[in-house]
């Protein structure tokens, strides 16, 4: 299944300062359905390369670290539950400070 | 003249003109105050209520903001909300920049500004609002100088001082809308908690390298920033703009922004942005404004159980729930032995001496690439375990044109730098592993070296 998972506000530096990753997942189960606890494992095992503490905390994103399925919080559609889509673009970005 | 008599003879009149400054800033606050109470007072006449009907707006403010006024959107019921409302910038730095100079421009009508720091050289590429006539003087009296300078007519008030738990509650209430342009994670749930105690609406920028983001909390029901990020991030995640860059335009933009939200809010038109969030990739030129979840139930501070009072506010420990100090001190890691370290002045006398030696530089390459110490080489600490064969073979190459005898005990030592001391440390234990058990770091890094030895060194 095509996806892009997208990585920004200094989470690319854990990729090799990739931001936007068009991949091909495979479909996790038999019924042809990838949800979001499937990709977020799966970015970890291919796209994280360094400190991967900075991106998760237990099986979730760590603090600090907003996911967007097409442009809207995760929270909103089921976090880990959500069901993903071909072509479909997530966001992960971690939250700034400076100023 | 010579030039020190002319540096003498600048400091003498900077001196003089700040204090006739003050002075002005005085009478004009004293004037302000006469012309509250008492507003028969003669004055120069065109800011008075006109005898004609103009909603309460003089002659003098219907030609200044006559541009905001022509806006069927905006108005001049916008604009005279927009004259009584009261607005506090917390932060004179990036992203408060530029939005108090439109804060001032647009007729806020007290226009608060909190900063403890001092202006410097390298604050100004990105805090376009001071000026090099500042350096080293408090940020909140250059800001409010500029202030006053694009807006006379309105009044700009200065807290000079660290925003805590002990006096938050106390300059906050004074404001309608707290703008957040701070540059720490424990300030930024200071803010929100205090805005959710008071009642505030918040309107929150960040940036930092080549990225911004901005969002209106704690607005009508909207959520605030614990219902966003319940638990605070790991403290080696907020990189600051002192430690990770940011390209100067980027905060602007983000200020730019809030002053947008700050002054929709204040003269109630158009949709803030409450329950959206705007991101912005300045480098690839693309800006996301995503959805985000509403109040949280479950907030600590806002949702529907919560007991965050005024009184628990004040005993709030920020600085241990981020497990971050509010004034971050540069870290200073202490991890090896005195016989694994030497000082910049030791390291000075071997390369007078010319003793035979290695200096590993363990900065990344677009910091070496800034400034480095002669003969150095880049190995930067993330490539270290890879890049071993390098040292070994710099290390025998000096051996052999030194005419050492290599692995007689007396071979060329091997030294390790960076910035200010802690990258150098980490790569010296990790050398030490790998057979390196001589390595040293420099004490300090390449600041100590500008600091102790030769002050021409650039820092950055």
């Amino acid at each position: 299944m095509p996806i892009t998972p997208t990585t920004n506000g200094g989470l690319e530096l854990l990729c090799d300062s990739k931001k936007i990753h068009n991949v091909n997942i495979e479909q996790q189960n038999g019924e042809g359905k990838l949800i979001m606890k499937d990709l977020l494992s799966w970015v970890r095992t291919n796209l994280i390369k360094e400190r991967p503490e900075m991106f998760m905390k237990g099986d979730t994103v760590r603090p600090g670290v907003l996911v967007l399925v097409n442009d809207c919080d995760w929270e909103l559609s089921g976090q880990l539950d959500t069901s993903l889509e071909e072509k479909d673009v997530v966001v992960f970005i971690s939250t700034l400070h400076g100023g | 003249m010579s030039a020190s008599e002319i540096l003498r003879e600048l400091d003498s009149l900077k001196d003089a003109k700040a204090k006739i400054e003050h002075k002005i800033s005085a009478l004009e606050a004293q004037l302000r105050e006469i012309n509250l109470r008492n507003d028969a007072a003669p004055t120069n006449g065109s800011s008075h209520p006109s005898s004609y009907p103009t909603n309460g707006l003089t002659q003098d403010m219907i030609h200044r903001y006559s541009r905001h006024l022509m806006l069927p959107s905006f108005g001049v019921e916008g604009q005279a909300n927009l004259l009584k409302s009261s607005i506090l910038v917390v932060g004179a730095g990036g992203l408060g920049a530029s939005a108090l100079l439109y804060f001032a421009a647009a007729g806020v009508g007290r226009l608060g500004i909190v900063d403890h720091d001092v202006v410097e050289l390298n604050n100004m590429h990105r805090q376009v609002i001071h000026t090099e006539a500042y350096v080293g003087k408090p940020k909140v009296k250059s800001a409010g100088a500029a202030c006053r300078s694009v807006n006379s007519s309105i009044e700009v008030v200065e807290h000079q001082e660290a925003l805590r738990t002990s006096n938050a509650l106390e300059i906050l209430s004074k404001y309608d809308i707290i703008v957040d342009a701070t540059d720490n994670a424990p300030t930024r749930y200071l803010i929100s908690d205090c805005c959710v105690v008071l009642g505030k609406p918040l309107v929150s920028g960040a940036a930092l390298g080549m990225e911004g983001q901005l969002t209106v909390y704690n607005y009508k029901g909207g959520p605030c920033y614990r219902c966003l990020f319940p638990l605070p991030p790991p403290r080696t995640a907020c990189q600051s703009c002192a430690e990770g860059g940011v390209l100067g335009v980027v905060p602007g933009i983000i200020g730019c922004l809030q002053a947008l939200e700050a002054i929709k809010i204040a003269a109630a038109v158009g949709e803030p942005l409450s329950g959206r969030m705007l991101l912005l990739d300045a480098l690839s030129g693309r800006i996301r404004i995503v959805k985000i979840r509403g109040r949280s139930t479950h907030c600590e501070a806002c949702g529907e159980n919560a007991t965050f009072t005024q009184q628990k506010f004040r005993e709030f420990d920020y600085e241990k729930f981020t497990e971050t100090p509010l004034r971050v001190p540069p870290l200073k890691l202490n991890l090896l032995p005195s016989e694994s370290r030497i000082s910049s002045k030791e390291y000075s006398e071997i390369v007078l001496k010319k003793e035979p030696h290695v200096l590993v530089d363990v900065r990344p390459a677009h910091h070496f690439k800034i400034v480095s110490l002669p003969k150095s080489l880049n190995i930067p600490l993330s490539t270290l375990e890879g890049r071993l064969p390098e040292i070994s073979s710099a290390l025998k190459k000096e051996e052999k044109d030194s005419g050492l005898v290599s692995g007689s005990g007396g071979g060329a030592q091997l030294y390790v730098v960076c910035r200010r001391g802690n990258d150098s440390q980490r790569a010296v234990q990790c050398l030490q592993k790998m057979g390196f058990t001589s390595a040293k770091d420099i004490v300090g890094g390449l600041e100590s070296w500008a600091y102790n030895v030769d002050p021409k060194f650039p820092t950055y």
